[in-house]
């Protein structure tokens, strides 16, 4: 098979245009994240003075050196209830991330502790909730740093009934046959306190891990009884007493480096990566090049796909038939996958192009991954009696239901039905990720203010008014305004709409490392028992 | 003559074998149960046990090396250097057993064995000797008095000696008696001969040897002199040949003494006159050995005569095919030893895994080596890994190729003197020639170089990239891999991070290091940093991170996490620090210690290690007795310390 034949020319107007402005994009979501960072970085002292490590360092001292880490939803909750984006930057006050812990792939959850305490805010308990979802899916074991002052009491409302879920999870996760290995940093009180209570294994740091129902003050209230911490729930008395915890560290490094021997000891075997495939022809570096951050400017898919597939050889599957879609076989990381982009709006013979695709990659048990860049599905009097709808609907089908799986790029435009006929989050794919220009709305903002438009007009002249001119254009404003800052890749990951943001450049890593954790699940055999282990 | 027994081990079995098979003899090699699968053992046509490890019970045991001889029907013994190799009794031995024994015979190897019979008999040939005293009176007021005579300071010496017992230096006069006492009495107890000869102690003088090869006919050579002034507490560190102190017309008058040392006692074979040069020219007799030497290759690749061919041929009553005049000298060579010894721990022996050697195979080296990548070093026996011999056609060439060759040497697993050697090689006065035998250890050059912040950045690189074979992405730009590492004593907690171009390497606060366009190849690693390629190659085992980087050998521990709070556990058990043996337990369980106090002694390669209680306590149990082997890192003995905290009140 030959390569495909880039007609990508790097360095001219066009491609430094592009790059120039997806560059920017990427350090604007670069630098929220630093702001996260700093935020959380501003409080080393006190935890050094404390003999505490920061939550990012005890991850560093975690994960195996040098070895592949893929962050999940780094700006969970951006701009939203307390995160100002700015100084009370939080990433939903924790780290989630898939790395390796003496040589196990497992999925790192880390309350970011220096963040008002690692207290839960609502969007944080999204982020852990699908992290969890990950690892039940992926059957990935978990590891977590547990510091946290608990749920923000502020947002109470919106964290309590769903909080549930996080205990359910742990206890089904159990049952699965996943473990689950808690390091309690520091307080995990009240209902934290079930944390450690339904992990499988439990690091105690000494003098630091506080684990109890009801502190010293909210005891006293409730019985009258006087006791300290350390008496209702430290460290010592967990491993010694209480027997809620396994091992009992004596600081941060040591916790961390417990958790890293006991899943040096689990039976986990090891995933054999493939290892004979080759990279692509051509530089991911391009990606920034070749792609315009206007979804509105049209460029062939293809050219990402050949930056994505190993050799840039894939298959074009129909490729003169239901042109606005290109579907391909190809092989990333040495995993074999079908690949779906757009190259238009989708229109009947594209839809069923894909239906049939999907079905096909369905047959062969093979992965398939979506470049979303699409505006929606073709709409006019030929597309409705052609059956749009119909045949429309046979893709959503196809993607819903399909036995494989589904990995998402939303790579430019994610509108209207586009969205769901592309794999958008509503269809639960096994990871989604979105470049920085990423567009997520019903419609683009031009359209919609266009139609509301066209509607206002025509109820006002039903009402027999004649509408004014600078009320429409106000209004049209508005609603292009609103539409656009409501559509931005970083809007849509502070809401949980993808797993996180990613530089174009990373793409073909990212999507390795997700079909190496898909494949690895799909090997794995689990040993499910009932309830969850039971610590007795 | 048909089947060789060689009895001995290591480089010198495989160099006589090698000898051994070029003349058609079969070999058959002799071995401890520590050198079961070495490779002299392979070597060899058969190999027989002949005990256990320890020298006693093998090498040394003329029982065992004389039933191995009857049971593989060898019909001739050589015995290569130290063990047997100058024990007129064991030469009687294999007489009586019908061997032939390859050297000399037993009353020319104990008429020069005996210092004061040596200095005796040098008198009387003519032969010079330092001025001394080798009298037949013993009494303290004869020796005070030739004593005075001789002046000060001089040597006083076992006669029946060797190895450094019964022997002292004395400054002054006032000094002469103790030493007088000390050394009879050592001497008594080491050789059950309490006869001691009294020498002047020559300072600023060079060690120059002769290389001599007699016949049974009549026949003795001459082959040369050997220079070998450059000695770390009378050991032989660096050899060479020819001397660049000695001239032409020095070497006939050294090297007719030597003849007449050899024929004085009717030498047959290969042994070494040693003598002492002064600054004047003048040469004193010391000693002559009746073996094969260890710096024998450097006689060899000046003169291109094979000298344990001609021990064999020898042995088998050929007469030298050459004369003197056919004794030409040609270019020159150099032998380092490197040995496994830690020369900034006061040389103490190393013994472990191997995990790599790789010596250069450009230089035309000679080497002699019985090692290889994956073999143990044992305690047991001379801790020297190689002999590195090159040779050049002039003094400078030779020089310039074995440091080079030093400095492309790997020894990976366990520490060496490697870089120490090329300290000596790359200093002004050694290049200038002719330094004297107390000059090395005037020396004060630290051996091994500390890491410099760009060594220690690569070891943290090397151990990181090691792990992730360059796929360690993320698209975290805060994730950084930690490299706790530890060299000499100094700690440090390095981190790394990658992106898309270059590793970045935090060695302090703010101190980084960059390295571009990493890739491996095996266990070498190329990178670029600020433009520069460079190259190194390294091994992480058992804990270790072992780096060669630009001629230099470096070792870092890796520090765990849990390091701090692992070490308050062991504080109360007392460890071997290496291999050896239990020499004294001074103390008994139940005994209270204070901090400091020694609790057990260990002797390893002849030092004795005390090892000291950590603070003040009891001893709960002692685990060991006198005697007793013990492995590096067993547990001796268990404390019971006082403690400060009450962290147990819980």
């Amino acid at each position: 098979m030959a390569p495909y034949a880039s007609k990508y020319i790097p360095g001219n107007a066009e491609a430094d245009g592009n790059r120039e402005s997806m560059l920017a994009l990427i350090e604007t979501f670069r630098s929220y994240e630093s702001k996260v960072r700093a935020n959380s970085q501003s409080k080393a002292t006190r935890f050094h003075e404390r003999g505490q490590l920061l939550p990012r360092e005890r991850i560093n001292l975690l994960l195996d050196p040098g070895r592949p880490y893929l962050e999940l939803s780094s700006l969970a909750g951006l701009k939203m209830h307390d995160d100002d984006g700015a100084d009370s930057a939080m990433g939903g006050g924790s780290i989630a991330g898939i790395g390796y812990v003496s040589g196990v792939r497992c999925l790192v959850v880390a309350n970011d502790s220096a963040i008002k305490g690692g207290s839960i805010s609502p969007m944080g308990l999204r982020k852990t909730l699908r992290a969890q979802e990950i690892a039940l899916e992926n059957k990935l074991p978990v590891v977590s740093l547990v510091e946290s002052g608990g749920a923000n009491l502020e947002h109470q409302s919106e964290i309590f009934v769903d909080g549930g879920k996080i205990f359910c999870n742990m206890a089904r996760l159990s049952a699965a046959g996943i473990p689950q290995v808690t390091v309690v940093h520091g307080s995990s009180t009240a209902g934290g306190a079930y944390l450690p209570g339904l992990s499988d294994y439990v690091v105690v740091v000494r003098n630091k891990a506080k684990i109890f129902l009801a502190g010293p003050p909210l005891l006293k209230a409730a019985t009258g009884e006087v006791a300290t911490d350390e008496e209702l729930g430290g460290a010592h008395m967990h491993a010694t007493v209480a027997g809620t915890a396994e091992y009992l560290a004596e600081d941060d490094a040591h916790g961390v480096q417990i958790a890293r021997q006991i899943m040096s000891h689990l039976h986990w075997p090891d995933y054999q990566e493939p290892n004979d495939f080759a990279e692509p022809l051509y530089s991911g570096d391009d990606l920034v090049g070749l792609v315009p951050t206007d979804y509105r400017k049209p460029y062939d898919v293809r050219e990402v796909m050949a930056r994505l597939v190993d050799g840039s050889d894939f298959l074009d599957f129909k490729n003169n038939y239901g042109i606005p879609i290109v579907c391909a076989h190809g092989s990333i990381g040495g995993h074999k996958v079908g690949l779906i982009g757009n190259n238009g709006p989708i229109d009947v013979d594209a839809s069923v192009k894909a239906a049939q695709f999907i079905q096909l990659c369905c047959q062969t048990d093979m992965p398939i991954i979506y470049l979303q860049n699409i505006t929606g599905y073709m709409v006019g009097v030929e597309a409705e009696r052609g059956g749009i709808v119909k045949h429309g609907a046979k893709m959503i089908q196809a993607v819903a239901n399909a036995s494989v799986p589904q990995l998402t790029v939303v790579l430019g435009g994610s509108f209207g039905a586009g969205n769901y006929g592309m794999c958008g989050r509503g269809f639960d794919p096994r990871f989604i990720f979105s470049w920085p220009n990423a567009r997520t709305a019903v419609m683009g903002g031009e359209q919609a203010a266009k139609v509301m438009e066209i509607i206002t007009t025509a109820k006002l002249e039903r009402k027999g008014m004649s509408p004014d001119p600078e009320f429409l254009k106000g209004m049209s404003d508005h609603i292009i305004n609103q539409v656009d800052k409501q559509s931005t890749a970083t809007f849509s990951t502070a809401r949980l709409w993808d797993d996180g943001i990613i530089d174009p450049r990373d793409t073909r890593k990212v999507l390795a490392y997700c079909l190496s954790i898909c494949r690895d699940a799909q090997e794995r055999e689990l040993h499910p028992n009932s309830f969850g282990v039971g610590r007795m | 003559m048909q089947r060789v027994l060689i009895a001995n081990r290591g480089e010198i079995a495989l160099r006589v074998m090698k000898a051994a098979r070029a003349l058609g003899y079969e070999t058959v090699a002799v071995y401890s149960d520590a050198d079961a699968a070495s490779m002299h053992v392979e070597a060899a046509d058969q190999a027989y046990r002949i005990g256990g490890a320890a020298v006693a019970d093998s090498y040394l045991n003329m029982d065992a090396v004389l039933a191995a001889a009857k049971a593989t029907n060898a019909d001739a013994v050589h015995p290569g250097y130290g063990f047997l190799a100058e024990n007129a009794d064991f030469v009687r031995a294999c007489k009586k057993a019908g061997l032939n024994f390859v050297g000399p015979d037993a009353d020319a190897m104990e008429a020069l064995g005996n210092k004061r019979q040596a200095r005796l008999k040098m008198n009387k040939e003519g032969v010079p000797c330092l001025p001394g005293y080798e009298g037949d009176a013993q009494d303290a007021k004869a020796l005070m008095k030739a004593a005075q005579g001789i002046g000060f300071p001089l040597m006083v010496k076992a006669a029946a000696g060797g190895g450094g017992r019964g022997m002292r230096l004395v400054a002054q006069e006032s000094d002469l008696e103790a030493a007088l006492r000390g050394a009879r009495s050592e001497a008594q107890d080491a050789f059950g001969s309490d006869e001691l000869i009294l020498e002047k102690a020559a300072t600023s003088v060079k060690h120059i040897e002769i290389q001599v090869l007699a016949d049974g006919h009549g026949e003795v050579l001459y082959i040369g002199e050997r220079d070998c002034s450059s000695q770390r507490r009378y050991q032989k560190v660096i050899e060479e040949a020819p001397s660049p102190s000695v001239d032409e017309k020095l070497r006939q008058a050294m090297g007719e003494a030597a003849v007449k040392v050899a024929k004085s006692v009717g030498y047959v074979g290969a042994g070494t006159v040693e003598f002492l040069l002064d600054g004047d020219g003048n040469f004193y007799f010391l000693e002559m050995n009746t073996r094969i030497q260890v710096e024998h290759p450097v006689s060899e690749m000046i003169t291109g005569i094979d000298l344990v061919a001609w021990q064999l041929r020898i042995a088998a009553g050929e007469k030298l095919s050459i004369q003197q005049k056919d004794v030409g000298l040609c270019g020159h060579a150099i032998e380092a030893r490197l040995y496994a010894e830690d020369p900034d721990q006061n040389f103490i022996p190393q013994s472990g895994p191997l995990h790599r050697l790789s010596l250069p195979e450009d230089l035309g080296l000679r080497l002699e080596c019985a090692l290889q990548s994956g073999d143990e070093v044992t305690p047991y026996y001379d801790p020297m890994i190689a002999k590195v011999i090159a040779y050049g056609a002039n003094r400078d060439e030779a020089l310039r190729k074995l440091d080079r060759a030093l400095g492309q040497t790997q020894v990976f697993g366990i520490k060496t003197n490697k870089d120490y050697l090329r300290r000596i090689l790359q200093h002004a006065d050694f290049a200038a020639g002719g330094v004297t035998t107390d000059w090395l250890e005037a020396q004060d050059f630290m051996a091994n170089a500390l890491p410099n912040e760009l060594v220690w950045a690569l070891a943290a690189l090397v151990h990181v990239n090691l792990h992730s074979g360059n796929d360690g992405w993320s698209n975290a730009l805060w994730l950084q891999s930690a490299a706790a590492l530890e060299h000499g004593g100094e700690k440090k907690t390095l981190w790394v991070e990658q992106d898309k171009e270059a590793f970045r390497v935090h060695v302090d606060e703010g101190t980084h290091f960059e390295f571009a366009g990493v890739s491996k190849d095996g266990e070498q690693l190329f990178c670029r940093h600020e433009g520069k390629r460079l190259e190194l190659s390294f091994l992480e085992a058992d804990g270790e991170v072992w780096l060669s980087y630009e001629g230099q050998t470096y070792c870092f521990g890796l520090i765990s996490n849990a390091a701090a709070a692992e070490e308050g556990e062991e504080d109360n058990r007392l460890q071997a620090p290496m291999n050896g043996r239990v020499v004294a337990v001074p103390l008994a369980s139940g005994a209270e210690v204070e901090a400091g106090a020694t609790v057990v002694v260990v002797e390893a390669m002849k030092m004795e290690h005390e090892i000291q209680a950590p603070k003040a306590g009891k001893v709960s149990e002692i685990l060991v007795e006198v005697g007793q082997q013990v492995a590096a890192r067993e547990i001796l003995a268990i404390l019971e310390l006082d403690e400060g905290s009450s962290e147990h009140a819980a």
